[in-house]
């Protein structure tokens, strides 16, 4: 067995409120692909940060063919011969192959640039690595799988020996991969030590030497591919027992369907059909871009599906635009609360009326008092802590930025709420009371579709889930069948 | 909690503390500034900057900019000087006409933006070129003149002692303000100025907000070219040249920010006074024209500089 050539020993790094990393160590052997996996957020990319300089870690050490560092820089991890294929690529589309390969570290004469021995030298590597490209093809004219190899030739130029790959095969089609899987499995021959993340059991099982599983910020085990399983990989995932308690509520739901989902195409979503019953929480899971959010964004009519059928209350609808989808009664709270929730410079009075102003209206002119009763009305019920209703929203804190997210919605006095990841990056005191929220929600009649990538979230919170994957249905729970392992199993995609 | 708000209230309304430092630098710097005719000569003067700057406001609060206003002032000059004299309509007729048209040019600024989505400042560029080309191609680069008398009425008459022309502005101010303030689609302005996606996820149509703002911009920039054609009797095709600089000026030194999502009547008005004030007093002082343009740039520069400084302030104490 070779030596390591990367060693990470107890990185620890604290973010507000998170321990990001707790005392991780990693190391990796030179021709060896080590998987990297667990949950989302489990920190595998804040791990990967730290060999690259992107995160300093508060402590541990960075250990490269013997030799220690407390932290790292861009620089001194390409020095080092770390290198890193992000999902985003970083190629430039508007320069040929080898210019990218090359790129920061152009073969010049003088000032100009060489590109003819650069060609040359592009041509040795991509033969090098069995990559068909022409090195004057423009990368804007390839697809994602040759812009990747484009990346690893990069890599290569550089004199990468340790190589980190963030959920390569997640862009590419089943051919590109397997492609990728050739490369990969080369670069191991050539004595390349590499880190591989993944989400997608086959993958790791088919290409991976050892296996480290991450779960909350920890490293929880690492084991040779050999002497583990798929069932043993998952169950260390997700591992944990569910803790928190979750708050009851009243089963409401009724017989007749809300909302009725046949067989939707578009926007990244594939063939999904559901109902929706009155009164029920609907859960959706799946990892990140396993198509959840695309979904809600066609029931909202944010986007325009391909083809499939949206019945809501017994009659097709067709929602070009958010405001038909508010009118007939449905609303959106999403994900990202500061991109697409709120109005970060405006006053909670603005924000939480943002949604309904247009309906409170006596012809153009805004019935200022009613609108003064709705938002003190939903800055009690929901206790959205501020001392006045003026006050901008970038001063409050997340959980009470997500509440004037809930208000603006609740304004439109809508029948069906989506909620995108009600409770991301706010504190465990202020998720239970948007638990609440929730619950008093459906008390009142109205219905619930929630996505969550917190699957103890999801599990103590909904009646049914369904799991997604890349963007196609994979499964669907009821609650007496809610396990982690399962929804983990339909979540890491069609075996 | 009580020096928080004064020092809130004094950021917000510092820059009238600027024009009567300015009003003050004048008044020593030559006598002939603090007179009764030459205030009503500044006021005078600010009425068609103030009025195409309520236009301008809903752009720049959008998140937009429209460099187009001064050109339509200069169109709507030469095109209701054409439609009075060569024409012979009569001037109510050409001056409502003039303003149907910047406002459709206006309509057509917020299509291009919001739909062929080409950035505000190319596509209100290219705008102010074509109808600056319009102009001279009406009037053959001649001045128009000889309007019937009525048409005067507007540019020249007074009301007691105060013109007609500052009346006018009051009337838009406090219309613009009433739009920013107590209209829905006032408040969709803002929104869509602060965070476009948010509003669109809220029911906002984001499109017709646009379409909306850049009309009210080209309604207010041709009333303004109306009152100035009235004021001077004389259609010019130099009329609305470099315009929309005043205007844009008088805004950011207001405070409404060049990013969107913030700025109001009344501290706008401040700026507006400013400017005129600026360029009523370099001319009693003398000072060229050229040197003139000068300064107004490096005032533009350190406004929006401020702005910004204060923007990014903002971000660090947050993080």
């Amino acid at each position: 067995m070779s030596e390591a050539i990367l060693e990470l020993k107890n990185i620890t790094k604290r973010f507000p409120g998170v321990v990001a990393l707790n005392e991780v160590s990693l190391d990796v052997r030179a021709g060896e692909i080590h998987a990297l996996c667990g949950e989302n957020g489990a920190g595998k990319s804040t791990l990967i940060k730290t060999c690259t300089g992107a995160v300093i870690p508060d402590m541990g050490e960075i250990v490269v063919e013997g030799r220690s560092y407390t932290s790292m820089t861009p620089q001194l991890a390409d020095k080092c011969g770390i290198a890193v294929i992000y999902q985003e690529l970083n190629s430039v589309g508007d320069l040929c192959a080898a210019e990218n390969v090359f790129l920061g570290n152009e073969i010049r004469k003088g000032i100009v640039v060489d590109k003819k021995v650069m060609a040359e030298k592009a041509a040795k590597v991509f033969e090098s690595l069995n990559i068909k490209i022409d090195p004057y093809e423009m990368v804007k004219d390839l697809t994602v799988g040759y812009r990747q190899m484009i990346e690893i030739a990069k890599a290569m130029v550089h004199n990468a020996k340790i190589l980190i790959m963030d959920e390569p095969s997640a862009p590419l089609t089943n051919n590109e991969t397997e492609t990728l899987f050739t490369l990969v499995e080369d670069l191991r021959k050539k004595g390349v030590g590499i880190v591989y993340i993944s989400h997608r059991m086959p993958e790791i099982f088919r290409l991976s030497d050892r296996i480290t599983v991450m779960r909350d910020g920890q490293k929880i085990q690492t084991m040779d591919a050999g002497n583990t399983n798929n069932d043993e990989l998952i169950k260390l995932m997700v591992g944990r027992e569910l803790t928190s308690t979750f708050p009851e509520r009243k089963n409401m739901i009724e017989d007749n369907i809300l909302l009725d989902v046949q067989n939707i195409t578009g926007n990244g979503v594939k063939d999904i059909s559901f109902q929706l019953k009155k009164g029920e929480i609907l859960g959706l899971a799946g990892l990140v871009g396993a198509g959840r959010t695309e979904l809600a964004e066609l029931i909202f009519g944010v986007k325009k599906a391909e083809s499939g059928k949206i019945i809501w209350k017994g009659q097709e609808v067709h929602f070009n635009c958010p405001k038909q989808a508010i009118r007939a009664g449905i609303i959106l709270c999403p994900e990202d609360r500061k991109q697409q929730g709120v109005c970060l410079p405006l006053s909670i009075w603005d924000n939480a009326i943002m949604a309904s102003l247009e309906g409170i209206s006596k012809g153009p002119v805004v019935n200022h008092k009613k609108a003064e009763e709705i938002c003190q009305h939903y800055k009690e019920k929901l206790q959205i802590k501020t001392p006045s209703l003026d006050q901008a929203v970038k001063n409050l804190s997340g959980g009470n930025q997500q509440k004037v997210v809930l208000a603006k919605g609740l304004a439109t006095s809508p029948e069906l709420v989506i909620f995108d990841e009600p409770t991301r990056g706010i504190d465990v005191g202020a998720k239970y009371e948007i638990y609440k929220l929730l619950n008093a929600l459906i008390e009142e009649g109205k219905t619930i579709i929630m996505i969550s990538s917190e699957m103890e979230e999801l599990m103590g919170m909904a009646d049914r889930i369904i799991v997604l994957a890349e963007g196609e249905h994979q499964g669907e729970l009821n609650r007496e069948e809610f396990s982690q392992e399962q929804i983990m199993q339909y979540a890491s995609g069609p075996n | 909690m009580k020096t928080a708000n004064i020092s809130k209230s004094l950021k917000k309304y510092g820059i009238y503390l600027v024009l009567v430092v300015l009003i003050i630098a004048f008044s020593i710097a030559t006598p002939q500034f603090l007179t009764v005719s030459n205030i009503l000569n500044v006021a005078r003067q600010a009425a068609m900057l103030g009025v195409a700057s309520v236009g301008m406001i809903f752009v720049i609060i959008i998140g937009g900019i429209d460099l187009s206003v001064g050109s339509m002032v200069t169109f709507v000059n030469i095109f209701v000087a054409y439609l009075m004299v060569n024409a012979g309509v009569s001037p109510i007729v050409a001056a409502l006409t003039g303003i149907l048209v910047t406002t459709l040019i206006g309509l057509f600024n917020g299509w291009v933006v919001a739909n062929i989505k080409i950035p505000a400042l190319i596509a209100t560029l290219a705008t102010q070129i074509i109808f600056e080309g319009a102009a001279y191609i009406i009037a053959g680069g001649m001045p128009i003149f000889g309007f019937p008398k009525s048409f005067s009425v507007l540019g020249q008459s007074y009301i007691g002692f105060i013109p007609l022309l500052v009346i006018v502005m009051i009337i838009c101010l406090i219309i613009g303000s009433f739009i920013l303030n107590k209209t829905f689609f006032g408040r969709h302005f803002y929104a869509v100025g602060s965070n476009a996606e948010a509003a669109e996820l809220s029911g906002i149509q984001v499109k017709r907000v646009n379409y909306l703002a850049y009309s009210l911009c080209g309604f207010f920039a041709g009333l303004s070219g109306v009152m100035l054609l009235s004021r001077t009797s004389s259609g010019q095709v130099t009329a609305g040249k470099g315009f929309e600089f005043d205007v844009i000026s008088a805004l950011v030194l207001g405070g409404v920010s060049v990013t969107g999502g913030s700025g109001n009547i009344s501290c706008a008005v401040a700026g507006i006074l400013i400017m005129q004030v600026l360029s009523n007093g370099f001319v009693l002082c003398g000072i060229s024209t050229y040197w003139q343009m000068a300064i107004k740039g490096v005032i533009l520069l350190a406004a929006v500089g401020f702005d910004m400084m204060q923007k990014q302030r903002q971000h660090v104490v947050k993080k």
